[in-house]
């Protein structure tokens, strides 16, 4: 069937070294450039309007064998900090002219300059997104961040980012959130029909291909899929939450499938299905693009959201995707994620929402006591 | 080994002028409780605290207080009780701390630490800020106030930068207004910001006294006596006037020739915070080697006044905006700090320098690694990295601190002798 070898197409590219995909789209580019980003949101939409190929940094998961990098970064410090950096050590993005880094995290924060002194020959941005949601001087703040991100483009490369094109490029990426949207409706719909391993692996493919190829892979998904064969079983319906930069290995969904879970909802590459709706193409699109970024945006623990309860978001989420439970998969390390589960849990707790703890690492490759916890987990649930 | 130098019996005023100064601070908040006056919780790192003075909004530093529970052994207790409730043990423990106080009742109505009325999130540089405050301010009831400073990303802010501050700053003017009932007061804000020139002055010139050798005080143990009047206690007469004395001090020191130590025989500059629950034994390490810290990132988290800067009462909330944005450590990249480093190296004229990296706090440790490879690889500058953490005693290793300490000293020592 189409679907499995879309699918299959997708596993292909996600193996690919990131400079390689970049190398392959420069030869039918000539003078083309790439420019990859760190999680958890980036416009990519200004890299594009630039005429440039954005890319998804996300790490090297279990590729690579860290053998600078963690001399530059210490023990107690996240692995896609360092399996990132070690990818520029082993020329692995090659290719790759430019990297956008923001203020999601300490780490990242020092990753970005850190970046940028090891290697010069980046154009490194480092970009400062809104934590104050509700200033009046938020739309013109994130406008002009925007436009410093687009001019620093326009000086290291020679492409313009002009309004047109940017307008342009937000219409795309919207059909692409369109076609997001629809997917995840569609696997709260029919998860028999879409494991989370596959998504996992369209989702990723999309932020690693042009957005105009993603796009049209995942129109041939949209049509495909409700014809799937995908008999039900008896598992019970949770949403993943944590894994919103550090990358999840697959075999770690793999096992939350296998021991027993439908993946309803999760916060897997949220930055590249960030908005809740559609970023208006009309008017000045860098201010609405800036002004989406804090007034359209999902939950995310990356973005303080006023007074809003951090628990709440997810609760909702639930709700939505008619969840039995929440499983949080904070990466190891990972300060945003885990200082964040406390206040999660404590909201699941009031409204007695089940939720189970799994930390993982991106390098982890063996998950027998993770299937067991989730075995267990699952069991206590269905013979309740 | 030559005769083993000794810590001074130091008779100076600055340490115990510094402890009034505080206690007496401790006390005024123990009273806001009593009779209900307004709070303010603010964070250290390049804050804004001339404005919850000018609205007489008393100012709570939770870090302030987590640090001096881990100075005096009764930070685990508090990380524990956090722990129980779900914080990880990987996570920044002064948040822990500091929610481990609130979950103990060490805090609130009947303690001697209030409830903020506001807390005020000066997001400078520190990203666990937001969750700190967030996750204060839903336990304690309070408003919750988020002055978000963007990050120095460029070489100077942009005009967006210190618009977006400004404006920001005039929608907390008017929160504090309702909060304290009072009207704003721009000529007050004026008198405090002068007291504030003040003290950086002073802070300042104590810093450029470290030049000497010997070093009239050290810049990373004996900074703290200083850093507490300088961030929480700026924009008060008192906290000016405690300056001039230090100053006066240490002049009269460097006229002496004398130093914190019996004999300062290697200058060495600091980079990450102390380990508060084991101060006195890790500087006890450095001490018996003779080792001065002549300067130190640590004592700049809060504002960096050497290279020149102060407050502007004339432009006082451009000047807030401007001292938040660019003149503190916080709110720079690492790799800009390598450069505040040389600088201090090359200045200050060090033989080396110590990078203490604290598990808890990846805003200053996550890739000094890389500051160790810059120093050592491209500059030539001896370097140690040890680790422990600043608020937690369980990653507190004494033996290995003192084998690795004792070791670079050694080799350091046997330099100088080959030199001479
Ligand atoms: S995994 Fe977490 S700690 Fe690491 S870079 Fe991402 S957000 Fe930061
Ligand atoms: S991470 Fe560092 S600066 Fe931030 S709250 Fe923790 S100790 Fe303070």
């Amino acid at each position: 069937m189409k679907v499995d070898q879309t699918i299959e197409r997708c596993r292909e590219l996600i193996a690919e070294p990131l400079g390689a995909i970049a190398e392959r789209w420069k030869e039918s580019h000539p003078g083309g450039r790439a420019v990859a980003c760190f999680p958890v949101w980036s416009p990519a939409e200004v890299i594009h309007a630039g005429g440039m190929l954005p890319l998804g940094l996300l790490g090297a998961g279990a590729t690579v064998e860290l053998t600078h990098a963690d001399s530059r970064f210490q023990s107690f410090v996240c692995s896609i900090a360092k399996s990132s950096l070690e990818l520029g050590f082993q020329g692995l993005l090659k290719g790759v002219d430019g990297l956008v880094f923001s203020n999601i995290c300490d780490v990242a924060r020092n990753l970005s300059s850190i970046y940028k002194r090891n290697f010069p020959h980046f154009h490194v941005d480092y970009l400062h997104l809104a934590q104050n949601s509700t200033s009046g001087g938020v739309a013109d703040y994130m406008a002009d961040e925007l436009r410093r991100l687009a001019r620093g483009f326009e000086e290291a490369f020679g492409v313009r980012v002009t309004e047109p094109s940017l307008a342009k490029s937000i219409e795309l990426y919207n059909a692409i959130r369109a076609r997001i949207r629809g997917l995840y409706a569609f696997r709260i719909a029919e998860p028999q029909k879409l494991s989370t391993v596959e998504l996992y692996q369209i989702l990723r493919a999309a932020t690693q291909a042009p957005p105009e190829e993603a796009l049209s892979r995942l129109d041939d998904l949209a049509a495909e899929l409700p014809a799937r064969e995908g008999r039900p079983k008896d598992r019970i319906r949770v949403v993943v939450e944590g894994a919103f930069c550090e990358q999840p290995p697959l075999g770690l969904l793999e096992v939350l499938e296998e021991a027993g879970c439908y993946i309803v909802e999760d916060d897997l590459f949220l930055g590249w299905r960030w908005f809740t709706s559609d970023v208006p193409a009309d008017g000045d699109p860098f201010r609405a693009l800036g002004q989406s970024y804090v007034g359209r945006a999902v939950p995310s623990c990356t973005r303080h959201e006023g007074r809003e309860s951090r628990a709440k978001g997810l609760i909702e989420k639930v709700r939505r995707s008619r969840a039995d439970a929440v499983i949080f998969t904070p990466a190891k390390f990972c300060e945003p994620a885990l200082f964040d589960f406390v206040p999660m849990r404590q909201g699941l707790e009031r409204e007695g929402i089940p939720q189970l703890l799994v930390e993982f690492e991106e390098k982890m490759w063996t998950f027998e006591r993770t299937r067991n916890e989730i075995e267990t987990f699952v069991e206590s649930m269905l013979f309740d | 080994m030559p005769a083993e130098v000794k810590e001074r019996q130091y008779q100076g005023k600055v340490h115990q002028l510094s402890r009034d100064l505080m206690n007496a601070w401790m006390a005024q908040l123990a009273r806001a409780n009593e009779t209900g006056e307004p709070t303010g919780a603010i964070m250290i790192s390049g804050n804004c605290v001339e404005l919850l003075r000018a609205f007489d909004i008393h100012p709570i530093f939770p870090e302030v207080t987590a640090l001096q529970n881990a100075i005096r052994h009764q930070s685990l207790p508090l990380i524990l009780k956090a722990e129980e409730v779900g914080y990880s043990s990987d996570s920044c423990a002064d948040v822990k701390a500091d929610m481990g106080l609130f979950l103990s009742g060490g805090m609130g109505p009947g303690t001697k630490m209030p409830y903020p009325t506001v807390t005020l999130c000066n997001y400078v540089g520190c990203n666990v800020y937001v969750k700190w405050f967030e996750h204060l301010a839903a336990a304690t009831g309070s408003e919750l106030f988020m002055l978000d400073v963007p990050f120095l990303r460029t070489s100077e802010p942009t005009a967006a930068d210190v618009r977006y501050v400004v404006k920001q700053i005039e929608e907390l003017i008017a929160v504090l207004e309702r909060i304290s009932k009072k009207k704003f007061d721009i000529d007050k804000l004026r008198e405090i910001l002068r007291y504030s020139v003040r003290a950086e002055e002073g802070y300042a010139r104590s810093k450029d006294l470290c030049k000497g050798s010997p070093a009239p005080f050290d810049s990373y143990f004996d900074a703290i006596n200083m850093m507490g009047p300088i961030n929480v206690l700026r924009g008060t007469r008192e906290a000016a006037d405690f300056f001039d004395e230090a100053v006066k001090e240490f002049e009269g020191m460097v006229a002496e020739k004398v130093g914190p130590l019996s004999e300062e025989r290697f200058r060495m500059v600091v980079e990450g915070p102390p380990p508060y629950p084991y101060y006195r034994s890790f500087r006890n390490l450095f001490t018996k080697w003779g080792a001065v810290a002549v300067a130190s990132t640590y004592s700049t988290v809060g504002g960096i006044w050497e290279w020149g800067f102060r407050h502007d009462p004339a432009r006082p909330l451009e000047s807030i905006a401007e001292q938040m944005l660019t003149e503190n450590l916080t709110n720079r990249s690492i790799v800009a700090r390598y450069g505040q480093i040389k600088r201090y190296v090359e200045e200050w004229k060090a033989d080396c320098l110590v990078i203490h990296s604290i598990k808890s706090c990846r805003l200053f440790s996550a890739g000094q690694g890389d500051m160790r490879e810059y120093f050592t690889k491209e500059l030539g500058v001896p370097t140690l990295l040890v680790e422990s953490d600043l608020e937690d005693p369980r990653y507190y290793a004494e033996a290995q601190l003192r084998n690795r300490i004792d070791a670079f000293f050694e080799s350091l020592e046997h330099k100088k002798l080959v030199a001479a």
